[in-house]
């Protein structure tokens, strides 16, 4: 089973990286974004079949290594 | 006075550091990460460097490696752990001090020396130092120190920050920040201060025909404090 998880600054975290991202869009002519904000994504294929039993390892995951959870929110996104 | 340098995938510094501990005294050995146990050490240094490729976040790999755990417990029963540069990185992934080491805020890898000013002396590394000023070399990419406001306040409260971006007269503003960092935070300690995480390298500053001599202070310093 292939799981996703997304990686995402929290909000009041500097992202540089973002900020050249939207001023490099800006001077290509994309005017009208507010802002970038870049993250992480990731693809992990478990051996697991029970869907809820693998969203928790992946969970678990996320918690001790794929996220630092001082800066990151983590998202999985549901296997269908 | 024995101590340890771990060696990472990637590492670095270990053997500057190596030389620096051997000039000043120390009988140190090397340590391979994927060891599961410290020799008997009175510090445990985690050196520069580029462990795992920085792949993931810095520190992140190297922080769940083998030999870790027993940093974790050596740290967590009062031994003395300092972590420089990349170590610092791993000191804060494993959970040892607070807070997380961020890209430089203008995406530049620095490679400099700086002047950092000493925040708290009541600690085995800094305790008897005369200066109250250094100068060291830093060489990072991602050493923007950041931790959250509850964290922040925590770390105030115990004077917890151990140096500070500053300039040569000690002072400390804004323009003499070179990454970005809260509060312009060099190096910091968990809440018992035997465990020290600093973005600088005092092991490049041990010879003056070929840098500074603070380094020196530091080292003579550390090892007459921990005898």
């Amino acid at each position: 089973m292939k799981i996703s998880v997304i990686i995402t600054l929290k909000k009041d975290v500097l992202d540089p990286q973002g900020k050249v991202i939207h001023q490099t869009l800006d001077g290509m002519g994309f005017e009208d974004v507010n802002e970038v904000r870049q993250g992480k994504y990731f693809e992990i294929d478990t051996k697991e079949t029970d869907n809820d039993k693998a969203k928790t390892k992946v969970e678990e995951m996320c918690k001790k290594l794929l996220a630092n959870l001082v800066i990151e929110n983590y998202k999985i996104i549901d296997p269908k | 006075m024995k101590s340890s340098v771990i060696t990472f995938p990637g590492s670095n510094c270990d053997r500057d550091m190596d030389v620096a501990l051997k000039k000043f005294g120390f009988k140190n050995k090397m340590v391979w990460h994927a060891d599961a146990e410290l020799p008997k050490s009175d510090l445990v240094v985690l050196p520069g460097g580029f462990s795992y490729g920085d792949y993931l976040r810095c520190g992140s790999m190297a922080s769940k490696s083998k030999i870790m755990q027993s940093v974790i417990n050596f740290a967590n029963s009062g031994g003395m752990v300092m972590g420089i540069c990349n170590g610092f990185q791993i000191l804060v992934e494993a959970g040892l001090v607070p807070g997380v080491l961020l890209r430089n805020k203008y995406l530049e890898f620095i490679c400099k020396n700086v002047f950092v000013k000493i925040n708290d002396k009541k600690n085995k590394y800094f305790k008897n130092v005369d200066n109250e000023v250094l100068e060291f070399h830093i060489a990072h990419n991602e050493g923007n120190y950041f931790c959250t406001n509850d964290q922040l306040k925590e770390i105030e409260d115990n004077n917890q920050i151990a140096i500070n971006y500053c300039n040569e007269n000690g002072k400390i503003e804004d323009q003499f920040n070179p990454n970005g960092s809260i509060k312009n935070i060099a190096g910091i300690f968990n809440k018992e201060k035997n465990v020290l995480g600093m973005m600088p390298h005092p092991e490049r500053m041990i010879d003056t025909s070929l840098s500074g001599e603070d380094g020196s202070l530091f080292f003579k310093n550390l090892i007459n404090n921990l005898k």
